[in-house]
């Protein structure tokens, strides 16, 4: 079966001005439907240039992703972009949208019925354990940090995309929320069955979502396995991981 | 003579001038964000050129009122004695703040908003419509605020180059040594300036998102 995910060879050096640093370099991984590959590194390690680059905020150097078989140089970036749930820590939620608003983004981009939109927003409200009749009509301020991660996991899968890209999502929570989302996101891939690239640099948290792990140290992924392979794991990164564990 | 009398007499000739004067304000203002709206967008896409573009939409700002009119004067086409010199000096004026508003106004829209956007599949045309410019109303009104309410006073100094207003009241007045009757035009003008700024406030608070 084609993987939701194929990256081959992918490098990103910074444009001139920036004295052509490379980023990312050499990356090359791919994840099924029903998988999440967390990528984890340090800061600066290249995992958030990693998902700009799958979704192409950023234009890769070199190499190529491919969704579901297809290049994705290759689709119209807007197409590309629905195709792709992206959920970022600062989760960008339109402050002048209220909750329905924002999960119903894409379906209103992608020019869907309003009846089907509405629908599809109740039925992700519930998905992510919000009330539709309670919070349907608020605000983003209106909301606990919590509520609205919550809420952006629920808008990036408003269009059921086959791939989900989530940047540090639950960073900037407290830790008893943290926990409380982790577990539920857990729960919540058994049921997806979609693509799924986690990018953090907590070890527990990658250890308790992933089915494999990608350590990435300075540009380069240097471990690719699942988590018992990590936590035995003699790569001197991923001892350092595991010591802060 | 008092005011009250003075108007009563000349009815005809205020309400003609205050005509005039809301003429040359409603002009100048509506053509000044039809110009200013989109070069303070195309400034956000093109950061090069905000430097050069704002430069000179201050320099415009800091020339004399009444040297910029006689400065227009002999130019071709926009030139002449009249209204259209002083709608072309009002709509500079009027400039500076609504371009460099707009500009702060969708700059300083959340980062993480935009890439939000960006990433979730909008265009261009989408993030603007739909998430630059409906958060960065509030911003721009209050410039358009500012340009209407300085243009409602920059329109007095008109009627120096001919082009009416209640300006020629001032102007008579100063001439003649007559209080009231600078009084007679400055007071509608003040008034003017004041139900501009006050229904403009309005408009911004009623149509702006804000976090409440």
């Amino acid at each position: 079966m084609t993987p939701a995910l194929e990256v081959r060879g992918l490098r990103y050096a910074l444009p001139e001005a920036g004295a052509g640093r490379v980023l990312v370099e050499d990356l090359s991984f791919t994840v099924g439907s029903g998988e999440t590959l967390v990528l984890l590194g340090r800061s600066g390690s290249g995992k958030t240039t990693t998902l700009k680059l799958i979704n192409r905020l950023l234009e890769p150097t070199a190499g190529e992703v491919r969704l579901a078989g297809e290049r994705a140089a290759d689709l119209p970036v807007t197409r590309l972009r629905r195709r792709i749930g992206y959920v970022i820590q600062e989760i960008g939620l339109f402050p002048h949208f209220t909750v329905e608003q924002n999960v119903g983004l894409v379906p209103r981009l992608e020019a869907w019925p309003p009846a089907r939109t509405a629908e599809r927003v109740r039925e992700l409200l519930e998905l992510v354990g919000l009330d539709p009749r309670q919070f349907s009509t608020r605000y983003p301020h209106q909301l606990s940090g919590g509520q609205r991660q919550r809420v952006g996991v629920a808008r990036a899968l408003a269009a059921d995309p086959p791939l989900l890209l989530l940047d540090e999502p639950f960073g900037a929570l407290d830790p008893i929320t943290r926990v409380e989302l982790q577990r539920e996101f857990r729960t919540l891939e058994g049921r997806l069955a979609k693509g799924v690239v986690f990018v953090t640099h907590d070890v527990r948290e990658g250890l308790l979502l992933g089915t494999r792990i990608g350590l990435m140290h300075q540009g380069r992924l240097v471990f690719l396995g699942t988590p018992d392979e990590f936590r035995s794991s003699d790569n001197p990164e991923a001892r350092a991981f595991m010591s802060a564990a | 003579m008092n005011l009250v009398q003075f108007y009563a007499q000349h009815s005809g000739e205020v309400l003609g001038l205050i005509g005039q004067h809301l003429y040359l304000v409603a002009i100048s203002t509506g053509v000044a964000i039809a110009v200013g709206l989109p070069v303070g967008i195309v400034l956000t896409r093109r950061p090069r050129w905000r430097g050069p573009v704002l430069g000179l939409a201050n320099v415009v700002q800091t020339i004399p009122s009444l040297a910029l009119f006689g400065f227009l004067i002999p130019l071709p086409l926009i030139g002449g004695i009249g209204a259209r010199t002083a709608v072309v000096a009002l709509v500079l004026y009027g400039l500076l703040p609504i371009v460099r508003n707009t500009y702060t106004g969708i700059t300083s829209v959340d980062a993480a908003v935009r890439e939000a956007g960006r990433g979730m599949g909008m265009t261009d045309r989408q993030l603007l419509l739909m998430v630059d410019l409906p958060l960065a109303l509030g911003v721009i009104l209050a410039g358009v605020r500012i340009a209407t309410v300085v243009n409602v006073g920059t329109a007095t100094i008109a009627a120096a180059i001919g082009a009416g207003g209640l300006g020629v009241y001032i102007f008579r007045g100063v001439a003649m040594v007559n209080d009231a009757l600078i009084l007679a035009g400055a007071l509608p003008a003040a008034l003017m300036a004041l139900a501009a700024d006050g229904l403009l406030g309005l408009a911004e608070r009623r149509l702006a998102w804000r976090p409440k």
